[in-house]
């Protein structure tokens, strides 16, 4: 169990940002002077974007490494990353290899202007089968429905709420993309774990009063709140 | 056209093996023609459990890689002659499978047989997954116990995500066999009752197996449950079943071995 607490409880969330890689090419000189041709046609290009420099293939050591990233910092290029650097070549004073990177498609340079993307409306996934133990059901853009139950040992991961028409006895985690407002109601509460907007309760931690009953859960404040469903 | 069907649990020890020699030999004693085939490579039982362990000389995995026909990897059973027992191989791993080896081997079956009865190893690797991937129906074996339930309950899943079935769109049919259960037990609540499993894994049932030494006994003498004492409580629940496979509407019973107390009073005068 968890002990009552008067401080909120310290939150961990995930967020994938998207970074621009730079992939300077051989000679270094001449990439930067093209680099000053870019930046004098749109200025503002690299203000607040993250930077990932992508050094692969170049085989800089140490000193010549340190010496690119002040040339970009000179540019107000912040790099914030280096990916393929020499094992050694990375330390003191030098930004750190970045993990677990996903190539994305290219970014367009200004001579295009970027067309902005218009949000994405929330959209609702209906599912018409129970969901089975070991699965995962991930629909960040809205809200899950789910005409049958939740075995124990599923999951089930919404950006909105999460809405079961029987009964919950795996995992429910509702406004996963940074949504306190989201709900989960369920026919029959038995679940493992629960989690609102990152805030998330175990079965061992909710008590048995719900148990079996209908019920829904939703955050007030910085807890998690469990209510009949009437 | 035959039909394929496995037998299948996620859990290991939950009567895989027995369900699979009772079905097949319930079928056959009903006058289809029979192929079980055990999936377990290099952890085989079937051929214990069907009596035929002392005739093996190739298997299914000889049949797979092509170093034997499949006619000659069969073994025929001895006392039924319309059952045949593909083995699995002891001294291989499920890595001797190969994808294309196993769906040849299933359409040869397909065309020798009414039923194909795949007995599939426990857990959701590659034997498993390829036992049930050729199938058209799915018997999953369950005990009364929550491990297992919930095993079964991530087998489903697998049965309507991994199979050629699936993967074509169409509902995969599956049905439930619940083994070892003892209704005094469920009663007391030290296992669980036969609502709470249906209610968990929502299939149909096809069987209530009660616990019985029978079971036991029939796998200790080679001989399938419902040939080595066909008047038993698990045979008469497995023979039920497989009349319930073809078609027939039979009333859903716990068949017991214990004597009604007119049963006892009877035999005592008699004797």
């Amino acid at each position: 169990m968890t002990q009552p607490n008067s401080r909120p409880p310290i939150r961990f969330r995930g967020r994938s940002f998207m970074a621009l890689v730079l992939a300077p090419s051989a000679p270094v000189h001449d990439w930067l002077e093209d680099l000053d041709a870019l930046a004098r046609r749109s200025p503002a290009f690299f203000v607040g974007r993250p930077v990932i420099l992508d050094v692969s293939g170049l085989g800089l050591d140490r000193v010549d490494l340190a010496g690119l990233v002040t040339d970009l910092k000179a540019r107000d290029v912040t790099v914030m990353g280096i990916e393929g650097a020499k094992s050694g070549s990375l330390g003191e004073g030098l930004p750190p290899a970045p993990a677990g990177g996903r190539p994305v498609d290219d970014v367009a340079t200004p001579d295009a202007p970027t067309p902005v993307e218009p949000p994405r409306a929330p959209r609702s996934l209906f599912l018409d089968q129970p969901v089975r133990s070991g699965q995962t059901i991930l629909h960040l853009d809205g809200d899950i429905t789910i005409m049958g139950s939740v075995a124990s040992g599923a999951e089930v991961i919404a950006g909105g709420s999460i809405h079961i028409y029987g009964a919950l006895r795996g995992r429910a985690i509702a406004g996963a993309s940074g949504n306190p407002d989201a709900r989960i109601t369920c026919r029959k509460f038995e679940p493992e774990l629960l989690a609102i907007d990152g805030l998330y309760r175990t079965a061992d931690d909710l008590g048995p009063e719900r148990r079996g009953q209908p019920a829904q859960v939703r955050l007030d404040g910085d807890s998690i709140k469990i209510a009949a469903l009437e | 056209m035959a039909k394929v069907l496995v037998v299948t649990s996620g859990k290991g020890g939950v009567g895989k093996t027995t369900t699979t020699a009772a079905l097949g030999a319930a079928l056959a004693q009903a006058g289809q023609s029979v192929a079980v085939v055990d999936f377990d490579v290099g952890l085989r039982n079937l051929d214990l459990v069907m009596g035929a362990e002392r005739r093996v000389v190739y298997d299914l995995i000889n049949v797979v890689n092509g170093d034997a026909k499949l006619n000659q990897a069969l073994i025929r059973d001895k006392r039924l002659e319309n059952l045949s027992l593909l083995p699995a191989s002891q001294t291989r791993d499920k890595d001797a499978l190969t994808d294309e080896g196993v769906a040849k081997v299933m359409d040869e079956l397909r065309e020798k047989f009414d039923w194909v009865i795949c007995d599939s190893p426990a857990g959701i690797e590659r034997g498993a997954t390829l036992a049930m991937r050729h199938a058209d129906l799915a018997v999953v074996v369950t005990n009364p116990e929550v491990s297992s339930v919930r095993d079964s309950d991530r087998i489903i899943g697998l049965l309507d995500s991994k199979t050629l079935k699936a993967e074509r769109g169409e509902i995969m049919e599956k049905h439930l066999i619940l083994t070892r259960y003892d209704p005094a037990r469920a009663d007391r609540g030290d296992m669980l009752k036969v609502d709470d499993v249906l209610e968990i894994l929502s299939i149909p049932l096809l069987a209530i197996i009660p616990e019985s030494l029978e079971v036991l006994r029939a796998s200790n003498v080679g001989c399938p449950v419902t040939m080595n004492n066909p008047l038993s409580a698990p045979a008469r629940a497995y023979i039920d079943a497989v009349r319930r496979l073809k078609g027939d509407p039979v009333p859903m019973t716990v068949p017991s071995d214990k004597k009604s107390l007119l049963n006892k009073l009877f035999t005592r005068r008699a004797a």
